[in-house]
């Protein structure tokens, strides 16, 4: 089933104010930066972003903020955005801080039919408030709900027209849970390469859960925190 | 003399053991790496998903796909992995890894842990501590004994909001090494010079003091 779309006008076609998106990502590492680039060019607003960071004040999911198209965050860490922070702390902007691990999970758990799940993450903290609490092997776990998206949208370094997706080293991190849990997933890939140029046996995330795939006309890939040793 | 950053990473790295499974914070946590005891080998996770972490690369070699959990450029060793973040928790969660490691703002006699917020100051979120915290069987938190004010952070009640409930064990600070049990702090080493008076003056928990406390060796 060929996934490929032209590029990346085509690859957002639908998505409009007030949608859930979900973005992978951690830190600037594996972010779908032309879909980012190409959302602050829509100028879609009253999004609720899913995304374990959100980006630095000039660069990844920073530049949506910049032009307030955010309504809604949920992520695990947000520390390096001063822009967030100031629009968190006046209430302009609405945040879910979660539990990285939980968040991985949530997104796994909607991609995967998994309505709910228990896990001994936050209990005890204001994470816990409202959740119902079990105990299980004498440990008190909360219950997290599943996550979902009207679109996901990922980074991969490799992909074929089927949608399957191959990531390159820490890159990989969230964008295999949140291609699980798009209603649409769009991949943006580095290189795409027609089926069966891949291995199928070192395919990361098949393309059953990819709807749109579309080779990334430029990545910048910046660094957040380059730190190298002498010598 | 009260240790500095990098004493706190040594006396800590004294705790690691041949194989095991060892996650970094970010901070003091991170320096450990570099004082692995001589003769063990241990693998370090970094939970944005690798398993193998080495050292920072040379200049030049940076590579904008291989990070660490604190976004900071690294390499990986030989035979390492790369896997999702949900494959990553799962180790943490399911106590593949046999060690955590990771600072603090403040920790209670019954071993609550807070790391995460400075309510109206601070809000940065709490990554993957929370289940760090909630999942690893043993912790070691590196910190300081008290904040700039002068203000003991080893406490009989944590004030800010919590990162964890009772799962602190042992903490090591520029000062001492302390186990935490039935409730209360004991006292299990002091760095080089620092007398139990100081620790104890600087100790705003209970703490438990032995006939005899040895001095950390290095």
């Amino acid at each position: 089933m060929n996934k490929q779309v032209k590029n990346v006008e085509e690859a957002l076609l639908g998505i409009e104010d007030g949608m859930t998106l979900m973005l992978g990502g951690f830190g600037l590492c594996g972010i779908p930066e032309n879909s980012i680039a190409q959302l602050v060019k829509l100028n879609v607003k009253n999004l609720t972003c899913i995304s374990n960071n959100a980006g630095v004040d000039d660069f990844g999911l920073g530049l949506l903020l910049q032009g307030k198209q955010i309504k809604k965050m949920i992520s695990s860490y947000v520390g390096e955005n001063a822009e967030f922070e100031r629009q968190m702390l006046s209430g302009e902007l609405e945040v879910d801080l979660i539990p990285q691990g939980s968040l991985a999970e949530r997104c796994r758990a909607g991609g995967a039919g998994i309505p709910a799940f228990f896990t001994p993450a936050g209990y005890g903290t204001e994470v816990a408030e409202g959740k119902e609490v079990r105990i299980f092997n004498g440990k008190p776990h909360i219950l997290e709900s599943a996550l979902t998206a009207d679109f996901a949208i990922v980074k991969a370094w490799k992909g074929d027209t089927e949608g399957n997706l191959v990531f390159k080293g820490t890159a990989r991190n969230f964008n295999p849970m949140m291609a699980m849990a798009g209603k649409i997933t769009i991949a943006e890939v580095e290189e795409l390469v027609p089926a069966g140029e891949l291995d199928p046996n070192f395919i990361h995330t098949p393309g059953i859960f990819v709807q749109r795939i579309f080779k990334g006309e430029k990545f910048e890939k910046r660094i957040e925190q380059r730190t190298v040793r002498t010598k | 003399m009260a240790l500095d950053k990098i004493g706190i990473a040594k006396r800590i790295a004294q705790e690691l053991r041949d194989g095991w499974y060892v996650n970094l914070g970010i901070g003091i946590p991170t320096l450990v790496a570099n004082y692995i005891p001589e003769g063990i080998e241990v693998e370090f996770q970094s939970e944005n998903g690798i398993l193998g972490m080495g050292p920072f690369p040379f200049e030049g070699e940076e590579d904008a796909d291989l990070i660490n959990a604190g976004k900071q450029t690294i390499t990986a060793t030989k035979g390492a992995v790369f896997f999702d973040s949900a494959t990553s928790f799962a180790m943490i969660r399911g106590q593949h890894v046999q060690l955590t490691v990771l600072g603090a703002m403040e920790v209670s006699q019954n071993g609550d842990i807070a790391n995460w917020k400075i309510p109206g100051k601070m809000v940065k979120g709490m990554g993957g501590a929370m289940d760090l915290v909630a999942s690893a069987e043993n912790i070691i938190v590196a910190m300081m004994h008290s904040n700039k004010e002068g203000e003991s952070k080893i406490l009989k009640k944590c004030s800010l909001p919590l990162t964890g409930v009772g799962c602190v064990k042992k903490v090591v600070t520029e000062l001492a090494v302390l186990e935490i049990k039935d409730g209360k702090f004991h006292l299990v080493e002091r760095a080089p010079g620092v007398s139990v008076e100081e620790i104890m003056s600087k100790t705003e928990g209970d703490l438990v003091v032995p006939d005899f406390v040895p001095e950390m060796v290095f």
